[in-house]
């Protein structure tokens, strides 16, 4: 065991994969000598060669689908898409290629690629380093969507999404990096040292995908929430006092749905809490399917708090963010009703 | 005084009413084109995609250092996988027409491409294939009732009814995945060729894009890549002068020949006429060779003329003059391979004419047998495979589904 941030948790993910399977290649923008912009693939290329972790053109759509026809030959490609906010060139290659290609070519092709790529905001990004793309990749038929919210998560989760023989789309809360951001920006940073899933594996080991973990357990309200929000609501929580259900969902797709309708059985209330805008984002998704599985146990209407409907904003980013105090305000609410 | 500015919108020199205008074409002769050293540095190879590459002349002659010199029997056997290609597409469109489909494309006076490229490639070289290339499939000797099944959607299709006709995948046969996005599998070859490379195989790969794909992102990623990690891949340009109805000056082939665009990217590019069996043989075996000792990627521009509609939804007559196809002064690619051979001493009009027979009866046999497992919508389809192959196993909430499916009907 060693300690670890999600940076150094991520980089021992990719480590052990080179390891232990030559057809394990990693190549994106600055990935290579200088390690990424964020440092996730930092001493990679030193240690596993330059054929093995290597620099790629700044073309988002053409590395997903040169990731997708390696896949095709037989590879295991992990490519890093900088920001999530610079995936949309590759929409296309993930969308009509990687997410279809089992499909249509009745399983002669295959496309078992993992695309990382650092999700979110409170880094002071502006609206082209802040955003939180997931939902555009859930409504794809064919993709898996995963989103750790700490250290011994992200590792585990990205060597099982790397072993997958599906394509999955790996978001990384970057505001996480480097500590349990809670949300609120005015304190001290916590470091993950200080934290339980700061405590890594050196070694091999995975996190099934489509499994939800319970971060706190509670009686009164069931929150459904992933990434850097997970934090938050904690806090939260903490704050109001109320014993709520935290699910750290993990997985976006596939959903845990029996974790999910377990918890609100119990509870009878549910808060959905993310970073991304609120209209058809996945918070929408978790309601219908909570209203769906759960709607004779509902005891109030099924709240969210989430990022506006505006694109996000750089000086106004503390105001976008949704912080504890939103979601304390829900958790009062969805137990007033 | 001040230029006033005006908008250039590209227009074809004839449309429909108007005599056929080939007049700005330039057609040097055979054979004057020399043909450089396959490792020769990209840097010296500058002129030739202003080149047209032929080998066959009017007189079905072979000529100049571009013959690639090929047996007689391999020159029959790309005459019969020509006519066959030709015949399976003429009958398929018929079967379209009766409603035993619901689409069909054809690879009319483009023949020689598929055909040629497959016996000039190895068979485990993978290809990503736009539209029109089927005459690979024929060339590798795949079986015609399994393309015919697909085309049915029948209980004999391995695509299993997923499938707009004729996007087949047959890895057996290195014929990769088709998708109607035609530019987005185009950079799969250079990723494919990468991973080759990596893992110090010996396999190539070859692509094709249409002239007017040439303009999507997709292009410049591939020769982008492929450029850089000296990806062992053939970059085809398929410049059949018409997408649909957009000629080939509306994706900028006005400008510059397409074969141009890899001087750019320090890659070789090689313009040659696309009806000319030799011509085409000896290009992409001349690409081949070259990726094959780690010297990298070729653009070949394959300079032809789609003769047929777009598609069995297209009347090319609304777009371009009628008699344009028979205009077209680089003539017919099977038309133009018989006559080498008959010039050769090798084949005759009446061999022509019998094998014509056969091979028609070849398809009508193959038409038969792929009918007795179906018809599209002749039989009612499982929906399971609707379900299945959107992962590697079925999830739960597909599974789900596929209960109401059941449990409702549609």
């Amino acid at each position: 065991m060693s300690s670890m941030n999600m940076v150094q948790a991520l980089n021992s993910a990719m480590d052990v994969m080179l390891t232990r399977d030559p057809d394990v290649l990693i190549f994106g923008e600055d990935v290579g000598y200088f390690g990424g912009v964020f440092r996730c693939t930092a001493g990679l290329q030193a240690k596993h060669g330059r054929r093995r972790v290597f620099d790629a053109p700044i073309a988002e759509g053409g590395i997903v689908a040169a990731a997708v026809g390696m896949g095709a030959y037989g590879l295991r490609p992990v490519v890093e898409i900088q920001f999530a906010d610079y995936i949309l060139p590759a929409f296309d290659q993930l969308v009509s290629e990687a997410s279809r290609l089992r499909y249509r070519s009745g399983g002669e092709f295959t496309a078992p690629i993992t695309v990382r790529s650092p999700c979110g905001g409170g880094i002071h990004g502006g609206q082209t380093h802040s955003q939180s793309p997931e939902a555009l990749f859930t409504h794809i038929s064919g993709l898996k969507t995963v989103m750790p919210s700490n250290p011994y998560d992200a590792k585990g989760l990205l060597i099982a999404a790397i072993e997958d023989n599906d394509p999955v789309i790996f978001l990384e809360p970057k505001r996480l990096y480097n500590g349990p951001f809670d949300g609120y920006h005015d304190r001290p940073l916590q470091p993950w040292a200080a934290h339980p899933a700061g405590e890594v594996p050196d070694d091999y080991y995975r996190i099934e995908l489509g499994k939800a973990a319970i971060a706190r357990a509670g009686e009164a309200v069931t929150v459904l929430t992933y990434g850097t929000m997970l934090h938050v609501s904690l806090a939260a929580v903490a704050e109001c006092g109320i014993d709520a259900e935290v699910i750290d969902l993990r997985t976006l797709f596939p959903l845990d749905i029996e974790t999910i309708s377990a918890s609100i059985r119990k509870t009878g209330r549910c808060v959905i809490v993310h970073e991304a805008s609120r209209t058809s984002g996945f918070g929408a998704e978790l309601g219908q399917s909570v209203q769906e599985q759960c709607f004779f146990h509902l005891e109030a209407p099924i709240l969210r708090v989430t990022g506006w409907d505006t694109p996000y904003p750089h000086a106004q980013e503390w105001q976008y963010f949704p912080g504890p105090k939103r979601v304390v305000h829900a958790l009062k609410r969805v137990m007033e009703d | 005084m001040k230029t006033m500015l005006d908008l250039h919108v590209p227009e074809p020199p004839a449309r429909p009413g108007e005599a056929p205008d080939f007049s700005a074409m330039q057609v040097p002769p055979a054979g004057v084109v020399p043909r450089p050293d396959i490792d020769a540095p990209a840097s010296d190879l500058r002129e030739l995609p202003f080149e047209l590459i032929r080998v066959l002349d009017d007189e079905g002659r072979a000529c100049g250092e571009w013959n690639p010199q090929l047996p007689a029997d391999t020159l029959r056997r790309g005459l019969r996988a020509m006519l066959l290609t030709r015949t399976f597409d003429e009958r398929m469109v018929r079967l379209q027409r009766q409603g035993k489909t619901s689409f069909y494309i054809k690879s009319t006076g483009e023949e020689a491409i598929g055909v040629a490229q497959a016996l000039a490639l190895n068979r485990d070289d993978m290809c990503f294939t736009s539209y029109r290339q089927q005459g690979l499939l024929v060339a590798r000797e795949w079986p015609l009732v399994d393309l015919i099944c697909q085309i049915f959607n029948n209980r004999k299709d391995r695509l299993k009814g997923r499938q707009l006709p004729i996007l087949y995948s047959v890895r057996e046969a290195g014929y990769f995945s088709m998708s109607g996005n035609v530019g987005s599998r185009f950079p799969h070859a250079v990723g494919w060729a990468m991973a080759s490379a990596y893992k110090h195989d010996t396999k190539i790969a070859s692509a094709w894009i249409g002239d007017g794909t040439t303009a999507e992102g997709d292009f410049h990623y591939a020769l982008t890549f492929a450029s850089v990690y000296r990806a062992p891949v053939i970059l085809n340009v398929v410049n059949n002068q018409w997408a649909i109805s957009t000629f080939q000056g509306i994706a900028g082939g006005n400008e510059a020949p397409f074969a141009s665009r890899a001087i750019g990217y320090g890659l070789p590019g090689l313009r040659v006429d696309g009806n000319d069996f030799l011509a085409v043989h000896a290009a992409t075996r001349w690409a081949a060779e070259r990726a094959r000792r780690n010297g990298g990627a070729t653009l070949i521009e394959l300079f032809t003329y789609r003769a047929a509609a777009h598609s069995t939804s297209d009347d090319p007559t609304k777009y371009r003059p009628q008699d344009e196809a028979s205009a077209w002064p680089l003539g017919d690619p099977i038309e133009r391979l018989k006559q080498h051979l008959i010039v050769l001493g090798e084949w005759s009009e009446a061999q022509h004419t019998a094998l014509q027979a056969e091979l028609e009866a070849e398809v009508q046999a193959a038409v038969k047998e792929a009918e007795q497992y179906g018809t599209l919508h002749s039989e009612d389809s499982d929906p399971q495979t609707m379900f299945e192959d959107v992962f590697e196993s079925v999830p739960p909430h597909l599974q789900l589904q596929l209960e109401e499916l059941r449990s409702i009907g549609s």
